[in-house]
């Protein structure tokens, strides 16, 4: 506003002719800056133009400001710096400008909930990063904040805008450093939506979540050329870092959508599990699934067969609200599920093990992908649900040498480190440091429950026997006795480890009662500067 | 009055399987039975056996030892490994793992089960259907240990059991036959000499056989050379025994059996007759009780005939007589059934005798109270098979899985449901995929069919495909409505297979409306946050109007919705408004909606952040995409992923065992050639190249168990 005044007052100065010529000249252009907004807010939306745009629709994507329309609540988008311009002057870049620049911010609602929101723009420049994109950005994480909102970020960028040399680094470092300062204060969800390549990914990989659109979407830190000529490795742009890649390789991504639209409408639900900020509880929305459902069918789902695999997702969609249940990392280290789902209206963090995997067990995927989840939900104040059925940690060079030592205690750290309501079912197997990771009651779990068929040792029979009664015969009498002995709840019930062994069915009405009990939990940890979790 | 205390001893007898444990031995649970059963209740000063052994599985096992427990007899289940938690198992007092999965190493395996009835002092033995029901040896090794056998003597099983044989006693008795050869067929070119004999178009099956197994109609030499073949190897599998027999195939037949009761004095009474004319490959889909076809003429007739036939064998216990009747009323022997048959229910609902409490009456030797005069005919009783199958695919293809919803509409009056299962059972690979047996009564046939209707839409099954949307359409299908039917119905109605409930427009606006009313509650729903003091209410506009495009099997409708204050949702589409309350809850099973007067029961299965919705409707599973105008626009943008080319390749259309493989790899095949045979609970079903071609790769061998989608057979 000022800026605007001040160039008034210079335009005055600059003709001072007489009266009547004076009066039309000056409402001739007042008339014209309005002229000037209206087309340069036009240009700004039209982003690198038709053209453009017509490209970005034939490869199957929205534009940037389509995304936005589609993510938010209608007409509630409200765009900052639509007028932002880049200041390079060199490689002719003076002549080549677009309001706006290649990034649109903003804030917006999605289900009435505020949310801060920056979408790149392929249409112009390909997205390219420059120090003002890179300035917009850091506006609205810097309102979001010290609002205390969510910061989702729409990523389609071919990386940094090169001819602005070091300053388009810098705004990476920018973004990098709010990224950090923003983690555990507000949600931050990236969705990658384009390419997403060099140092640019480090934003995503910062976020709480990173999402991508599958076929269109790619992130690595070098492209396939760079890969052929340094390592001589031929591979392709999906391989090398597409939604698939990096759903079931490297887990650098959380989950990956058909297109642009999925993606957004997804993403549109999924905030709806995350509180705005860490200053605020886990959302509750209005419950219509009744809290005190029995599920019969839970009776049966464990086999008789101790050794006999079930899917844990038949436990968790029966029990949550509506069979709704948002998995995170479904596609990778399959062992261990997590996600977000609602208890009567209150949205809660879920970890299970899943013995149709791998019997479920921990490896290095498993824990990180959990310790991360885990982490998460302490952060923003999710009560985290734990499902158990662990035969331990999984053994062998491969795991030893790749750290397990280090990334199992990733897991263990996280779990013993929240404070927000934790509760646990022992649905079968716990076993060993196992299970003492998962959620025991030994690490501050609230509430720790086993099903009957629930199995509480430090090891499974075999391994057992083979060590107490080493080089004895009879070892199936012996491993009878042990079955008998820890084949069961009691042990760990009669220690006071888990609360109560409750019927299956009822687990669903208990674990509602008790987040409403949970509900005024506060607990604190010593005050530090940080803590130290074994990265 | 009458029909109410009927309907509360309907809930309470077979409801009793929800909560067994307490009202098995409720007194209460007794009295109602016998409300129900009013012809010739249980009498408790009768003698009758300590304890009994089923030896069977899944929901006859349950009725068994429901009657048997109301009668004061204790139960013993025998069951396979994989059916440890079945309900049987659980409802029976003693309980014995007999083997595993397999029937031969466990229901059909005589010696374990012998060993059980000695280990528990079991006096008696009910069968129950198939496995060893009418097996005669067994029944001779009983009779030898002096345990009863619920059920026909050996003598009347192999006489019956053999069609051969029994077509000649029952010509013998004055019954009316079907010309046809009165002995084994030798071999293929024996069977070719014969049908031509007879006439095409000839009906080929299996002297053991029953239930449709090994049966095949022919209608000229190559399908006679095929049909010999098939249904010799599928005898072989389900009987032991591949004995074949060849008849006169009656055009345009139905299919209709009287029920009969004997006691071991030699009384025989008939317990009218029961519809069973809607099958599919032979199999039995809808009964009814009795037929509109018969007339009481007709019906004595018949009713004379069979008691004759049972006279005439000296048949005890409780049997079925089946007879094809043409449109003349002429009526033909087709088989005695020697043990209680899968569709008793619907007999017993209009008669109020209860078959099961007959039989070991009779096995214990007592005379039967009742006379042919005391046999009533009150209402009608339509009886629907729920099977875990695909009834798109061929009307009817076995599937498997977990049953992870499951709720009986028993809630509902005049409703029976015969089941083995419960919520989180496993419908296997192993036995009979049936789920339940739904039956349900009337005054008349109209409200037998209208409670039908209003229980199948009622019913909850998930996680495993089901055969509802077929027996829902059936029942208000015309022709079915009208009792037009025969044999082949579902081929005649149907004649490009089932697709699934056709839409009239009344219904697909309404099926609309309620799609578009239920993607507004779940939208008003997930803004509406309980504890987050909305700052943004400023912002927030309360938005109670939505323009969306809704799209039904492909074809989409533009419809608007808007909440009044009056509490009511208006739909409007193509200049009709619907009017539908604000009160749906999308986390009930069941959904009952009204659309202006017209109310529906319908069922969301499940729902995605998409707008993908699949709705039940009219029975049918609707896939339904609800889009707000503005993501339309986007999606038009989106671009179609490629899909995979299925058309050179063979999959398994459900989860089965390769019997054979008829084809290697470079073979040349010709569309529709037979390249192997899959067997699903029992079937053989043959598939066929489906383009011509060059054999690229064989994925199985014969005797590997295939999932359903595993490509087996891909072309080049």
């Amino acid at each position: 506003m000022l800026n605007i005044l001040r160039s008034r007052c210079i335009a005055h100065s600059n003709f001072l002719a007489p009266l009547q010529s004076r009066w039309s000249s000056s409402i001739e252009h007042t008339l014209q800056v309005r002229k000037d907004i209206e087309s340069k807010r036009e240009l700004s939306r039209q982003g690198g133009g038709p053209k453009r745009i017509a490209s970005q629709h034939k490869k199957g994507k929205l534009t940037a400001r389509e995304r936005i329309d589609l993510l938010c609540d209608d007409n509630s988008f409200v765009e900052y710096d639509a007028f932002a311009e880049h200041t390079c002057t060199d490689f002719g870049m003076d002549k080549e400008k677009y309001p706006g620049d290649s990034v649109v911010t903003g804030h917006g609602l999605i289900r009435g909930r505020l949310a801060y929101i920056f979408s790149q723009d392929f249409t112009v420049f390909g997205g390219s990063l420059s120090s003002i994109h890179a300035r917009k950005i850091c506006k609205i994480m810097d309102e979001a904040m010290t609002v205390g909102a969510p910061v989702i970020g729409l990523n389609d960028s071919g990386g940094a805008r090169i001819q602005e040399g070091v300053e388009s680094l810098a705004g990476y470092a920018d973004i990098f450093l709010r990224n950090v300062m923003a983690s555990g204060v507000v949600p931050q969800i990236s969705l990658i939506m384009g390419p997403c390549a060099g140092g640019a990914v480090y934003s995503p990989a910062l976020t709480d979540f990173t999402f991508m659109v599958k076929d269109s979407s790619y992130l690595f830190i070098t492209g396939p050329d760079v890969v052929k000529s340094v390592t001589n490795e031929d591979v392709t742009f999906e391989e090398l870092g597409g939604a698939k890649t990096h759903t079931t390789i490297s887990g650098v991504a959380h989950k990956a959508f058909e297109n642009d639209v999925e993606a957004l409408l997804q993403l549109r639900d999924f905030m709806g599990y995350l509180p705005r900020s860490n200053k605020d509880p886990s959302p509750i929305r209005v419950p219509s699934d009744p809290w005190d459902r029995e599920v019969p069918g839970l009776d049966t789902v464990v086999p008789l067969e101790s050794t006999t695999a079930y899917d844990m997702l038949d436990v968790i969609n029966s029990i949550v609200d509506e069979r709704e249940f948002f998995e995170i990392m479904p596609t990778s280290a399959k062992n261990i599920i997590v996600g977000f789902a609602c208890m009567n209206g209150r949205s809660v963090g879920i970890v299970a093990n899943q013995p149709k995997v791998a019997a479920g067990c921990l490896d290095i995927d498993a824990s990180v992908k959990g310790a991360r989840f885990v982490r998460f939900c302490d952060a923003f104040n999710i009560p985290i649900i734990t499902f158990v059925d662990v035969p331990g940690f999984l053994p062998g060079t491969a795991q030893e040498y790749g750290g397990i030592i280090r990334h199992g205690a990733k897991l263990l750290y996280a779990f013993a480190e929240a404070t927000v309501p934790k509760i646990t079912i022992i649905t079968r197997k716990a076993y060993g440091g196992a299970y003492d990771v998962m959620s025991s009651k030994h690490l501050r779990g609230d509430k720790n429950y086993a099903w009957p068929t629930a199995e509480i040792a430090v090891m499974g029979a075999k391994g057992a026997v083979s060590i107490l009664y080493r080089g004895k015969g009879n070892v199936e009498q012996y491993e009878q006795e042990y079955i008998k002995k820890f084949g069961n709840p009691f042990p760990a019930a009669v220690k006071g480890f888990v609360d109560d062994i409750i019927e299956p069915r009822i687990t669903r009405r208990r674990i509602c009662e008790d987040l409403n009990v949970l509900a005024a939990k506060t607990q604190k940890n010593p005050w530090k500067k940080h803590a130290n979790i074994p990265l | 009055m009458i029909n109410l205390k009927y309907s509360v001893g309907f809930q309470f007898l077979f409801k009793i399987h929800r909560s067994f444990n307490h009202s098995l031995k409720n007194e209460c649970g007794r009295r109602s039975l016998s409300s129900f059963y009013t012809t010739d209740p249980i009498d408790k000063a009768e003698p009758t056996f300590e304890k009994i052994l089923i030896a069977n599985r899944g929901e006859i096992a349950c009725r068994v030892i429901r009657t048997a427990k109301l009668m004061g007899i204790k139960t013993v289940a025998v069951h396979s490994t994989v059916d440890s938690n079945a309900l049987h198992v659980k409802m029976a007092d003693e309980a014995v793992c007999i083997g595993p999965a397999a029937t031969r190493e466990s229901y059909l395996n005589m010696e374990k089960i012998l060993n059980v009835i000695r280990q528990t002092g079991s006096q008696a033995v009910h069968p129950g259907y198939g496995f060893l029901s009418e097996n005669a040896e067994f029944v001779t090794i009983l009779e030898k240990e002096g345990i009863s056998f619920i059920g026909p003597s050996a003598h009347a099983i192999s006489g019956m059991g053999d069609k051969i044989e029994s077509k000649r006693v029952a010509k013998e008795a004055g019954v009316h036959v079907i010309p046809g050869f009165d002995g084994v067929v030798r071999d293929e070119e024996h069977c070719l000499e014969i049908s031509r004999n007879i006439g095409y178009p000839v009906m080929i099956k299996a002297s053991a056989g029953g239930g449709g197994k090994g049966m095949r109609i022919a209608w000229n030499d190559n399908e006679a050379r095929e049909g010999f073949r098939l249904s010799k190897q599928e005898a072989a599998s389900s009987f032991g025994d591949d004995r074949m027999l060849v008849e006169k195939f009656v055009d345009n037949p139905r299919h209709i059996e009287i029920q009969i009761l004997g006691d071991k004095q030699g009384n025989v009474i008939y317990l009218n007759e029961r519809e069973c004319s809607i099958q599919r490959r032979n199999q039995k889909v809808i009964e009814e009780a009795p037929s509109t076809f018969i007339d009481p003429a007709t019906r004595i007739a018949m009713g004379q005939q069979a008691v004759s036939l049972a006279k005439k064998i000296g048949y005890s216990s409780a049997g079925t007589v089946e007879f094809l009747v043409d449109s003349q009323k002429n009526f033909y022997f087709l088989e005695m059934n020697t043990r209680l048959q899968v569709e008793h229910p619907i007999t017993e609902m209009i008669t109020g005798i209860d078959l099961v409490h007959q039989m070991i009456r009779i096995a214990k030797g007592h005379r039967l109270n009742l006379k042919q005069s005391d046999v009533p005919l009150r209402g009608w009783a339509i009886e629907c098979r729920v099977y875990a199958e695909d009834p798109f695919k061929n009307f009817g293809l076995p599937s498997i899985g977990r049953l992870d919803q499951y709720i009986e509409p028993t809630f509902i009056p005049n409703v029976r449901c015969d089941s083995g299962v419960e919520e989180g059972s496993e419908i296997s690979i192993y036995y009979d995929p049936m789920i339940c047996k739904l039956a349900c009564h009337g005054p008349t046939r109209d409200d037998a069919l209208k409670t039908s209707i209003e229980a199948l839409d009622s019913y909850v099954i998930r996680g495993v495909t089901h055969n509802i949307p077929l027996l829902r359409d059936i029942l208000d299908e015309s022709r079915f409505v009208r009792g037009d039917i025969n044999t082949k119905y579902l081929p005649e109605v149907y004649p490009n297979g089932f697709q699934g409930k056709q839409l009239q427009l009344l219904e697909r606006q309404h099926l609309i409306s309620i799609a578009a009313c239920m993607w507004a509650t779940n939208e008003r729903r997930l803004q509406s946050f309980t504890n987050e003091s909305n700052v943004n209410s400023m912002l927030k506009k309360n938005v109670e109007r939505w323009i969306l495009s809704v799209n039904v099997g492909g074809n989409k409708t533009p419809c608007q919705v808007e909440l009044g204050e009056d509490g009511y949702y208006k739909a409007t589409i193509e200049g009709k408004t619907y009017r539908i309350r604000n009160t749906l809850s999308l986390a009930s099973p069941v959904i009952k909606v009204t659309v202006d007067d017209e109310t529906h029961v319908v069922q969301l299965i499940s729902k995605n952040s998409n707008g993908d919705y699949r709705i039940r409707f009219k029975g049918t599973p609707f896939a339904v995409s609800i889009l707000t105008k503005k993501t339309e626009g986007y999606v038009s943008h989106m671009l179609e992923k490629p899909k995979v080319d299925v058309s050179k390749a063979v999959l398994s259309p459900m989860p089965g065992v390769i019997r054979s493989v008829n084809v290697k790899v470079g073979d040349n095949v010709s569309e529709g050639q037979e390249v192997l045979v899959i067997e699903a609970m029992k079937m053989q079903n043959k598939l066929t190249a489906t383009a011509t071609g060059k054999v690229k790769s064989v994925n199985c061998r014969p005797g590997d168990t295939v999932e359903e989608g595993i490509t087996l057979v891909e072309l080049e």
